[in-house]
């Protein structure tokens, strides 16, 4: 059982630390602030930028139309509707084993969606596939948190005279730690998610400057890279892996941080 | 004032009800959509050909899915047989013989790297495990193995999957209540006894909902797997032949197969096929975790 334990543990230490000594020999500052540079596939000049900035607004795309989009399912599930509603029951299934499909059937469905409505691959089709990706994860994490609130809270504010719209506005200030748990948890998955933007985000060298572009992502700028025959080209891609494998991190970091926080505060 | 306070709450509560509904629906839109593309091909060949047949020749218009669904099951077999025992060992420590400050250290540590994205593991695969397997393992084996494996993808899945069992395992053997442990100590059984008696036999069907999760992860990873398997559509004779995932498959020709109309409702159908199957998994273990959880608030 230690022996076990010992395996699976170093097997994740070792992930760091092959990422992380791998990563830092090839970063350099050319990599975060400079878009690629004329022959940058074959070795010049140039950074990820471009992969990151489009990472970055496919994340927070996603997030922020998720959150539109499940912020109104929570609350219909856990306030409006009765505790015994079939409707609630099996909205948290769908949501559970929609966590469970795998990105790829997303950027597939993604991918006929856009063809149907003739787009082409753009960042917004890659925002709206990856919001789909990301739904499930945003409800499950807020409505276990709302769940979790006292139904002595409603009962107050129902007593007071309360409507439920307004009773929904007191929940959510009252979960709002664990919101920003559920919004970090998504977005650390938005930006290492590569399947579901490979068919619909496109790829490109510039920043995108409006959402019909298509957008560059890190998980596939790393993909890409990694299979240039070119050593430098390979060398970049372990220096991406580096440079999200931190995103991550601080992102779930975070997460635990708030987390802590909504338990601190928890009655 | 206290009219339009209340044709707020009624507007509010039916937009709600609408996205709750619209939600729901999305996961029956995708099967259908998914559907709705494979039915040419569903039209030209039948099913059980198309999964039997290891014709893949698409400018034939010949599509069979036997060598991708044999790569398929090899990797996540491989993975699940790895990952498996060692999961439910270091669960078993964890939760059974640890000391609650190391526990406190160990768990955040391992939900920490889950969050971690396939395509890095990919990375950390061609960067240790497939050049172990050229250098190292194959030559004891066979002539030549560049690495790219089926072994090597199984590997790097069972490394990501680690975390998923485990957490799963945690929150199961967290259901068995206390006191039944209590019993079987005042019984006088050793700890190996209690669990292997008591926590490991109620948790037979937690056990086997998070073999069956981790089973449809796997199934459907994708970067990973795409980039340290090989990918040559040829049926494997050893784990340390190169194969060809189905997930693999969509990701690599969904580019170019669009001049091909066969060919795209060739790849919708393997999408549509990977959608049902993680479903069911999916569907029949959440409702097993549900029942466990029930049980442990009774």
């Amino acid at each position: 059982m230690v022996l076990a334990t010992t395996i699976i543990v170093g097997s994740l230490v070792m992930i760091l630390w092959t990422i992380t000594v791998r990563g830092i020999r090839s970063l350099n500052w050319d990599m975060v602030s400079k878009v690629p540079e004329g022959g940058f596939y074959i070795g010049k000049g140039g950074g990820l930028l471009n992969a990151i900035i489009g990472s970055v607004y496919i994340t927070m795309g996603a997030t922020l139309l998720g959150l539109l989009i499940s912020i109104p399912v929570v609350l219909y599930i856990n306030i409006y509707a009765r505790k015994d509603s079939w409707l609630a029951t099996v909205a948290r299934f769908t949501f559970d084993v929609s966590f469970g499909i795998p990105s790829i059937v997303y950027g597939a469905f993604g991918f006929t969606i856009m063809v149907y409505f003739g787009l082409r691959a753009s960042l917004l089709a890659g925002i709206i596939t990856v919001t789909l990706v990301i739904i499930p994860i945003l409800a499950r994490a807020m409505d276990e948190v709302i769940r979790r609130t006292p139904g002595e809270l409603s009962d107050a504010t129902y007593s007071l005279g309360a409507t439920r719209w307004e009773t929904s506005k007191v929940f959510l200030r009252q979960s709002l730690p664990g919101i920003m748990t559920a919004i970090l948890l998504s977005s650390g998955r938005a930006i290492g998610d590569a399947a579901s933007v490979l068919f619909t985000a496109g790829y490109t060298d510039s920043i995108p400057a409006s959402l019909g572009q298509p957008a560059a992502t890190l998980p596939l700028a790393i993909f890409f890279q990694l299979s240039s025959p070119i050593q430098e080209v390979q060398d970049r891609a372990y220096a991406a892996a580096l440079i999200l494998t931190v995103i991550v991190l601080i992102i779930s970091l975070g997460s635990k941080y708030f987390s802590k926080k909504l338990s601190k505060n928890k009655i | 004032m206290s009219r339009y306070r209340l044709i707020k709450d009624r507007i509010s509560g039916n937009l709600f009800l609408v996205f709750t509904h619209l939600s729901i629906l999305t996961v029956v839109l995708i099967g259908a959509g998914l559907y709705g593309k494979s039915v040419p091909i569903l039209k030209q060949s039948s099913f059980f050909h198309l999964l039997f047949s290891s014709e893949w020749k698409p400018f034939k218009n010949q599509f069979g899915f036997l060598t991708y669904i044999v790569g398929s099951l090899i990797v996540t077999g491989l993975a699940i047989v790895i990952a498996l025992p060692l999961s439910l060992l270091t669960a078993i420590f964890i939760s059974e013989y640890m000391p609650r400050n190391l526990k406190r250290l160990l768990i955040p540590f391992i939900d920490l790297l889950s969050g971690i994205p396939p395509v890095v593991y990919g990375v950390w695969g061609v960067l240790t495990i497939v050049p172990f397997i050229q250098d190292k393992l194959a030559p004891h084996f066979v002539e030549f193995s560049s690495g790219y494996s089926a072994l090597a993808g199984g590997v790097v899945l069972a490394v990501m999957i680690f975390p998923l069992i485990i957490s799963i395992l945690l929150e199961v053997f967290n259901t068995v209540p206390q006191e039944l442990r209590d019993a079987s100590f005042s019984l006088g059984a050793n700890q190996w006894e209690t669990v292997s008696h008591v926590v490991l036999k109620k948790s037979v069907p937690g056990i086997l909902a998070a073999t069956v999760l981790a089973v449809s992860r796997a199934l459907g990873e994708t970067i990973a797997v795409l980039m340290v398997c090989g990918n040559q559509a040829l049926m494997p004779h050893s784990i340390l032949d190169p194969v060809y995932p189905l997930p693999a498959l969509i990701a690599n020709n969904y580019g170019d197969m669009l001049s091909i109309p066969m060919y795209d409702s060739a790849l919708m159908l393997s999408a549509l096929i990977l959608f049902v199957i993680i479903f069911l998994f999916n569907g029949i273990s959440r409702i097993v975790l549900y029942r466990l959880e029930r049980r442990s608030y009774a």
